[in-house]
């Protein structure tokens, strides 16, 4: 199974790239900006002490998928989540659940979480993330 | 095309939101909608430090579409020069802006209170800043808001140190940290506001026209921007990869000018500096370069045995010449720790260099004393210029408050004229190259030397009349207008040629021919020189520094009479224009 993983955080340097990337991934509707970004670089207090970069790290019991009352979040096999956008309400449940605050709110209130497309590692110019196959 | 412009009104706290479709497509944005906005809400005849002075930040329409469309323009009036002031910045603050769904943000007025400002998507949130006034160090402000406002990691944050509270005329907004609206005093019209901070925020998402087109131009100047080598001399060693070879050229100003070599340039060079230094590398946002080079530098404590502290200083090739050759400074430890302390106060560096240079050969000379200057500066003595840098911004005696208004008032009131190096009230940048680059500083539209690159130009090409050397500057400013407007780093200009410009428009839903975009480039210029010219501007009142002509250059000795020449020409020029 391929997941989106870090190989190297103190190569990161906060350039956003994966995260607007990340809000092109659907070829049929890319996006502009960042609303629908499931992937976040941070600082620690400032670049200079570090970075990291916040998305999902695909549990094999999802939290976010068990208070999800509108079943819009269902665990995915091998662990994650699928996100049936039709199905959210926006009530943000899940945005409490996860324990990385990996679950961002889009501009139109529904979700954005990382479907582990792989689609944001390729415009990372620096390897801080790549998508690799890993056990399951 | 993002075309909402907000504007924040100081005086009664209050705020709204004008479409302004008319303007974003004739203009762009940036430089050419900033001069507008100016145009429609700045008294032209407004003291820069008073309540009718504006600032208006303009981003451009390739943001946040493309990658290194990562640039703000600032406009204001400056209340260094008295003239427009106009200042560019990374970090986030383009991607934030155009994210809270704004093209432009004006702010009029001035606060009775200290204040710091908080856009978030169609809100203004006028926040308590008495607590965070009065704390000279930028970087404390900003860890204090950091620790107080959502937003992380998609935020901007630009705020004021000391400096700008104190009106230092050449105090800076910083940004993100690392990154600076540095030049022409825009601190100083923050703190004349009693506008501490202005944080932007939001999440607003663009629909391409043409969503598969918009993916495949994104990849090719993607691809363009990682494997140009236009772009890997910022990469590697960044903008200090300079030193060097203007050193070799003779074109790097040192002790205040009165050479153009430094002896110890090798020691903060740029290779220097990334072998000894370099800590970690960072960038604005959707930037693939990351030209930002942080240094780390360790200082032991003196009486404490195995204590030390680590600081991380951002450094480029200005901050060099300003705080190294120029002051003499040649040792890596002592240039990182005056970067500091500039960087603290929020002052911009260059500026600081040159006041600091020319108050050196002041007292050198007997123009000034020691009960003027309190500590005896003298070039390559760190510790005189850390204690000045400070008095910059206390301002105890006269002689500080006179240094605090500029190097040109400094010797308006004390003499000197002669080497004070500064064209048009603005401090001198690094490059003394030649006509070309003395000429840019003349006639440049903001006395910066990326207005029209004078410096490059010297480089490329000898032997051009006065004429010439005009045509080409203007020219080149002309097509950095329409680069400012977009508003893309100019550090990316062999990207974003007219063809790449054009077809990333058109996923974009936005057609603009090559032509076009260049035509618009001479119009803005235009407009710009009217702006400039209905704020004072007068070729009359330029002066040049005798010593300019004294120090050889790239080119030799330069002449006054081929200067001259080429002013006439200039005036000319420009009243065929207006
Ligand atoms: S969003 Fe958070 S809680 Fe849900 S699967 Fe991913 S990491 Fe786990
Ligand atoms: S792997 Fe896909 S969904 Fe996850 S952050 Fe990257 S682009 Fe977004
Ligand atoms: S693209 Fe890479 S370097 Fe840039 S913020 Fe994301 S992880 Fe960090």
């Amino acid at each position: 199974m391929k997941r989106l993983v870090v190989e190297d955080i103190e190569k990161c340097v906060g350039c956003g790239l994966c995260m607007f990337a990340c809000s092109r991934k659907f070829a049929k509707r890319p996006e502009i900006g960042n609303s629908s970004s499931a992937i976040l670089p941070v600082s620690l207090s400032g670049f200079e002490r570090g970075a990291t970069v916040i998305f999902c790290r695909a549990c094999e019991e999802p939290p976010c998928a068990q208070v999800c009352p509108s079943g819009a979040l269902k665990p995915k096999k091998g662990g994650g989540v699928v996100y049936v956008e039709s199905l959210c309400l926006g009530c943000h449940y899940c945005v409490e659940a996860c324990t990385l605050n990996a679950i961002f709110v889009r501009e139109d209130g529904k979700i954005a979480v990382c479907i582990h497309c792989g689609y944001c590692a390729d415009y990372c110019p620096h390897g801080v993330i790549a998508y690799k196959e890993v056990e399951a | 095309m993002r075309d909402a412009v907000l504007i924040i009104d100081l005086d009664n706290y209050t705020y709204e939101v004008e479409h302004r479709p008319d303007l974003f497509e004739k203009w762009l944005g940036g430089t050419g909608v900033a001069v507008q906005l100016m145009r429609e809400h700045m008294n032209p005849k407004a003291d820069p430090l008073s309540p009718e002075n504006v600032i208006v930040f303009a981003t451009g329409p390739l943001t946040p579409a493309y990658p290194l469309a990562s640039k703000t323009v600032a406009m204001f009036k400056s209340p260094l020069t008295g003239n427009l002031g106009e200042s560019h910045a990374g970090g986030r603050t383009a991607t934030s802006i155009a994210a809270a769904g704004y093209g432009a943000i004006v702010i009029k007025g001035a606060s009775k209170k200290p204040v710091y400002l908080v856009v978030e998507n169609d809100k203004v949130y006028f926040r308590d800043g008495r607590v965070l006034w009065g704390i000279p160090d930028s970087l404390i402000v900003g860890r204090i808001i950091a620790e107080n406002e959502p937003g992380r990691g998609t935020r901007t944050m630009m705020r004021i140190g000391g400096a700008g509270e104190k009106l230092v005329r050449y105090s800076c907004v910083t940004t993100e940290t690392y990154r600076h609206y540095g030049r022409l005093g825009l601190g100083a019209v923050f703190g004349s506001k009693k506008l501490k901070a202005l944080i932007v925020r939001g999440r607003k998402k663009y629909l391409p026209a043409d969503a598969k087109k918009y993916r495949e131009v994104y990849d090719e100047i993607y691809r363009m921007a990682i494997e140009s080598d236009a772009m890997k001399k910022y990469h590697l060693l960044g903008t200090a990869a300079n030193v060097i070879p203007l050193n070799e050229l003779k074109a790097l100003p040192t002790r205040n000018l009165k050479v153009a070599r430094f002896e110890r340039a090798e020691e903060i060079s740029g290779e220097a500096l990334a072998e000894y230094n370099l800590g970690r590398r960072i960038a604005c946002s959707h930037c693939p370069v990351a030209c930002i080079h942080l240094a780390a530098l360790r200082l032991p404590y003196e009486n404490e045995p195995y204590f030390f502290r680590t600081i991380m200083i951002s450094y480029d090739y200005e901050l060099i010449y300003s705080l190294g050759s120029m002051l003499g400074i040649g040792n890596r430890d002592d240039l990182l720790r005056l970067i500091h302390r500039v960087e603290t106060y929020g002052l911009d560096a260059m500026s600081t260099g040159v006041c600091l240079a020319w108050a050196t050969e002041a007292l050198e000379r007997g123009i000034v004393s020691e009960k003027d200057t309190l500590v005896k500066l003298a070039f390559g003595d760190v510790e005189c210029y850390l204690k000045a840098i400070d008095f910059i911004y206390e301002q105890p005696t006269d002689f500080y408050r006179h240094l605090a208004m500029g190097v040109s008032h400094a010797a308006e009131v004390y003499g000197g004229k002669e080497f004070a190096l500064a064209f048009g009230g603005n401090e001198m940048p690094g490059y003394h190259t030649g006509y070309a680059a003395v000429l840019n500083y003349l006639t440049g539209m903001r006395h910066s030397h990326l207005d029209s690159a004078g410096y490059s130009l010297d480089q490329k090409a000898k032997d051009l009349s006065p004429e010439e050397t005009i045509d080409r500057l203007i020219e080149e400013e002309s097509w950095r207008q329409t680069l400012s407007s977009l508003v893309v780093c100019f550090f990316a200009r062999g990207i974003y040629t007219p063809e790449v410009i054009s077809k990333a428009f058109e996923p974009l839903g936005y057609s603009i021919s090559p032509d076009e975009l260049k035509k618009l480039g001479r119009e803005i210029y235009r407009e710009k020189a009217r702006l400039k010219v209905d704020l004072g501007f007068s070729l009359d009142e330029l002066s040049i520094p005798k010593r300019i002509f004294e120090t050889p250059s790239l080119h030799g000795k330069l002449s006054e009479n081929f200067v001259n020449k080429a002013l006439e020409y200039y005036r000319k020029k420009l009243m065929e224009m207006l």
